[in-house]
């Protein structure tokens, strides 16, 4: 039984290495085939491949899959004008950074010019000093720690966590929104840390008393009883929440159900807490948050994209789907600044971009005017707004 | 003051365990299997009650029966085609079956709802009482979950001892062979056992996003995994024992976020569970098992 | 091929397996520098090899030891950031080959140590209770590592279960392990020919231990403990060496893991990877050696191979992995499968090739 057992697996595994030299090439074509087949026929063979990467399965998935859908409508749109055209392939890492790394070598293999991505933040740790290695091209949408883009071939669209941790403080203090604060934040989440432990360093400097400083880690984030009670016990005017919206969402239940009334304030992860299916939206009034986008901005572009989005996904779009949209378009301006043509391999690519990025400005959704510095952080005024009547508003 | 307060939190936190530990201790008192997909079935639950309230407008408690009739029908659908036919195989291999259908379940709830967190609109109607001038509050989500786990449990020890069906479950958790040879048809005593586990899923799943209002394809792992161990807390196999395994993991939780570290909580949870295990090797209200040659 | 017949059955089973690791490596490496290896391919087999050696030390404890354990990432993380501590503050300054080697054996023995502290108050739990123990353990583990912040200057070593800034280091210092962040920037230093050589040797230790007493004592007391111990069997004793050896050889593994990517963090070693690791076991077969490299390997490459399906990738997988096992364990499944193998070889064209078997199998 055993040695049927064996063979079987055997066999197996010899059709998957078989498979593997020429399956790479399939597997990559199909998904270029349904890129392509959803993009429009025009230019076919002439298209800078793009890969990107995130979760698309699994916890984190929220965030993934908004960064594909943001990236797929960008690629859509550009090709639909005509000139340089895209081609974009989005695969799946789990939020794992070993999945993550095959993931990159898979695209590889598919032919990627240039990465869009990882989307977070501890996958993209490990692939930016492959990217680096290789001289490929990398443009995060969202993956924020400075260590990201240590390496001169990575570019971030999103802002560093220690500049949303510094400016959050400044806000605050500049402001006088609170003198004594609360902080309730993900200790297992790179982002989240990363913000919190340059806040507390900087409301230090600007005499800002932290009076609570409690933590949450992804396997225990569903009871925030004890983390808000000990906010509300230390008599906190502020919390201030360096999280993502799923998680706020149940925290500020938490505070209402416990009577805290403390202003809630947070970054850009908070954005998406109004497009929540089912909230009750009353409690998220008079949420502060620092954010480069919001989904019911007035501006015809934001609008444009908010309505496209939704009548093909059936989703209202969050920051990730905005900070990828604009990445793609940053690529394209960064493309059409080097002069990059679809047939350079993407070593050149990455020479010709590098130049480029730190000489284009962008118009995005996410910021006007940005610009990117030669160590590859963003340069955009974050907006800080409130929500009010269930929507948000410039304060 | 602070004190009963958290204390409070933990039964609450507790009650929720309780009630998920219920389902698994079922299950692994019955059919011997860890069934790791049980997380899942809370999770598949929980969105048909919100489809149904939310999008179609239905009534909670009419929304409630509509999943504990659908989750009843998946679990008897999983048991019939992906643990039915592993019965004389090793545990393990169910064990890993179950893991697979965790996994299917997971990844067919991303694809047909999606990543993003649904907000769950708590079926409670019940007000909350406030005690001591309002400085301690009792949620009605809390008063309810207590009440229905105490009611299921006493409902499931009544079942198991005094009914013809509910006695057939003992025979088979006995000895399987032994009961077969007595007339009892094993196959559907399983299945049935697999029956109620599933509907008390549903009712747990409601009763977790009614007290911790938020949905995603992985919100029944994680609580899953603990209530699990509250199942092995208090005796996996033993009803009463789930229940008092899981107020007593939920307070342990929200004492150790509350005294010693929010960041810790797991591990100090884990710890305590080990300690717990090696005083009393087969839980605090697990049978002692004597072994022969 | 007399001395082959003539040999012990295990020996020629033992060899065999070699022979499929050395083999496998050899094709690796012919395609690899005829450029016919995919890049995607080429990226897999480090990991392929630690998880083939985390496969075969967990079947050591599952298969042959006969406890189920649902901690083995455990293990591995803690191999895993004592290697790449060391890593950091050392091994990168030593020859290469030289730095790896005393990394992984640094990485081998702090797993073990955990193991055997592990083990003595574990193992005398059975069953469903020792599994739930080992799993709370990797999950304790996961938390704790998740924590720490691990500085390193020229006064030696600052330790907090804060933040980074409460480590107090002098001008010179440098942060190793920045709590959830974990490691990162480290320098590559795994090779598939490492791997290879620690797939050898994990063999190696393994198959050598179950032909040896000791590995006969272990699995007397996986048959029968009570019959064991009747018998003056140290059950305590024999345990534990498995135990030990089991996360000895996880610990390793974790080094060739982190060592090959460049940053580390705890969040991997959840009981998610152990579950993966046991599964690998258990289609593999409990207690088969060989097919846990073997299954290690194909289940490895599998979800790589469906990137194809894009949105329906891990569906497909749940249900490759739950059809897999029915079509493996399931005994209706396995009669039928008999029958139709029968019946091909009486009447179809098989018959003549199971009839050339019989004659080889007489003649062995």
């Amino acid at each position: 039984m055993k040695k049927a057992m064996s063979l079987v697996l055997a066999a197996a595994m010899a059709f998957s290495f078989a498979a593997c030299g020429g399956a790479s090439g399939t597997s990559g074509a199909t998904s270029t085939a349904s890129g392509a087949a959803s993009t429009t026929g025009t230019a076919s063979g002439a298209a800078i491949k793009i890969g990107g990467i995130g979760p698309l399965t699994g916890g984190a998935a929220i965030y993934g899959n908004a960064v594909k859908n943001g990236a797929e409508l960008a690629v859509e749109e550009i090709n639909a004008q005509g000139g340089l055209q895209f081609v974009l392939n989005f695969q799946d890492d789990e939020n794992d950074p070993e999945k993550s790394l095959n993931a990159y070598n898979n695209l590889k293999d598919w032919g990627m010019q240039a990465l869009l991505g990882t989307v977070t933040t501890q996958p993209c740790l490990t692939v930016a000093p492959e990217t680096a290695a290789d001289n490929m091209f990398l443009l995060t949408p969202s993956a924020s720690a400075v260590d990201v883009i240590k390496e001169d071939n990575a570019f971030q669209v999103c802002f560093t966590d220690p500049n949303q941790g510094v400016a959050s403080a400044d806000y605050i203090a500049d402001n006088g929104l609170a003198t004594k604060i609360a902080v309730i934040y993900d200790s297992s989440d790179a982002y989240s840390s990363g913000i919190h432990d340059k806040f507390k360093e900087e409301a230090a400097k600007k005499g800002l008393e932290i009076v609570a400083d409690e933590a949450f880690t992804a396997d225990n984030k569903t009871d925030f009883s004890v983390q808000v009670q000990k906010a509300k016990s230390s008599g906190a005017e502020l919390v201030f929440l360096p999280i993502y919206y799923s998680e706020a969402n149940l925290i500020i239940q938490e505070m209402n159900k416990q009577g805290c009334t403390a202003t809630v304030f947070g970054c850009d992860g908070l954005d998406g807490l109004l497009t929540i299916e089912g909230a009750d939206t009353s409690l998220f009034e008079g949420v502060m948050l620092l954010t480069p986008f919001a989904a019911d901005a007035q501006d015809e572009k934001t609008q444009n994209f908010v309505s496209k989005y939704q009548e093909k996904f059936g989703e209202t779009p969050n920051q990730f789907a905005a900070d990828a949209y604009d990445g793609v378009y940053t690529i394209l301006a960064a493309c059409e600044q080097g002069g990059v043509t679809a047939d350079m391999d993407a070593s050149a690519i990455c020479d010709a971009l590098k130049t480029a990025m730190t000489q284009i400005t962008v118009d995005g959704l996410t910021g006007e005017g940005m610009k990117w510095e030669a160590t590859g952080e963003v340069n955009k005024a974050p907006r800080a707004v409130k929500i009010q009547n269930g929507a948000y508003t410039a304060m | 003051m602070e004190f009963l307060s958290y204390l409070i939190n933990g039964i609450s936190l507790g009650s929720v365990y309780a009630i998920i530990a219920l389902g698994y201790t079922m299950v692994y008192g019955i059919a011997k299997m860890l069934n790791f997909a049980h997380g899942d079935v809370i999770m598949v639950g929980s969105y048909i009650v919100f489809i149904a309230v939310n999008q179609m407008g239905m009534p909670p408690l009419l929304a409630i029966v509509i999943s504990m009739a659908l989750c009843t029908l998946l679990g008897i659908v999983i048991e019939r085609f992906a643990y039915k036919p592993l019965r004389s195989a090793s545990s393990l291999a169910v064990l890993i079956t179950a893991i697979g259908v965790s996994y299917l379940l997971q990844n067919l709830a991303l694809l047909i709802w999606g990543a993003d967190p649904k907000s769950f609109t708590s079926v409670v109607g019940l007000a909350p009482v406030q005690l001591a001038g309002g400085r301690l509050v009792i949620s009605g989500e809390t008063i309810v979950t207590i009440l229905v786990s105490a009611v299921i449990m006493a409902g499931l020890i009544f079942f198991v001892n005094n009914t013809k069906m509910g006695r057939a479950m003992l025979a088979v958790s006995e000895d399987k062979g032994a009961a077969q040879l007595m007339g009892i048809n094993v196959n559907s005593t399983i299945a049935m056992t697999f029956a109620i586990g599933s509907a008390l899923a549903a009712v747990a799943g409601v009763l977790l996003c009614s007290a911790y209002p938020t949905l995603q394809p992985t919100t029944g792992a994680m609580p899953g995994i603990k209530a699990f161990t509250a199942a092995v807390f208090g005796g996996i196999g033993s009803i009463p024992g789930a229940f008092v395994g899981g107020i007593l993991l939920g307070v342990i939780e929200i004492m150790s976020k509350a005294y010693i570290s929010t960041q810790l909580a797991d591990a100090i949870v884990f710890a305590v569970l080990i300690i717990v295990l090696l005083v009393r090797p087969t839980g605090l209200l697990g049978k002692k098992i004597s072994e022969k040659v | 091929m007399n001395i082959l017949k003539t040999m012990k059955k295990s020996t020629r089973s033992n060899l065999i397996t070699y022979g499929i690791v050395v083999l496998f490596y050899l094709v690796m490496q012919l395609l690899s520098s005829g450029g016919l290896l995919s890049n995607s391919m080429q990226g897999m087999l480090v990991p392929i090899c630690t998880y083939v050696v985390l496969a075969v030390s967990l079947n050591l404890t599952v298969g042959i030891l006969g406890e189920l354990s649902l901690g083995h990432a455990g293990f591995m993380s803690v191999g895993a950031f004592s290697g790449a501590v060391f890593w950091m503050i050392a091994g990168q300054s030593l020859p290469s080959v030289l730095g790896l080697a005393v990394s992984m054996l640094i990485g081998g023995v702090m797993a073990g140590v955990f193991g055997f502290l592990i083990g003595i108050p574990v193992l005398r739990l059975r069953g469903d209770y020792l599994a739930i123990v080992t799993l709370a353990f990797g999950e304790i583990i996961k938390n704790i590592l998740n924590a720490i912040y691990l500085g390193w200057d020229s006064n030696g070593f600052h330790f907090s279960m804060k933040d980074a800034t409460s480590l107090n280091m002098g001008e010179d210092g440098e942060v190793i392990i920045n709590g959830a962040i974990g490691i990162s920037g480290m320098t590559k230093a795994s090779s598939f020919t490492a791997g290879i050589i620690l797939v050898l040797i994990t063999l190696f230790v393994v198959l050598n231990l179950i032909n040896s007493r000791a590995g006969r004592a272990i699995m007397s007391i996986r048959d029968n403990r009570i019959a064991a111990e009747a018998t003056g069997i140290n059950v305590t004793k024999y345990k534990l060496m498995a135990f030990i050896t089991s996360a000895f050889l996880a610990g390793m593994a974790g080094v060739l893991y982190a060592l090959n990517m460049s940053a580390l963090a705890a969040k991997k070693f959840d009981y998610n990877t152990s579950i993966l690791v046991l599964v690998f076991v258990v289609l593999g077969g409990i207690g088969n050696i060989r097919g846990s490299v073997i299954a290690a390997a194909v289940l490895y490459v599998l979800p790589e191979m469906l990137r194809g399906l894009n949105d329906y990738r891990m569906l497909i997988y749940a249900v490759i992995l739950i059809v897999m096992m029915i079509f493996n364990q399931s005994a209706q499944v396995v009669a039928w499968r008999h029958q139709v193998w029968e019946k091909l070889s009486a009447t179809g064209p098989l018959q003549k090739l199971a009839r050339v078997k019989k004659q080889t199998k007489g003649e062995a």
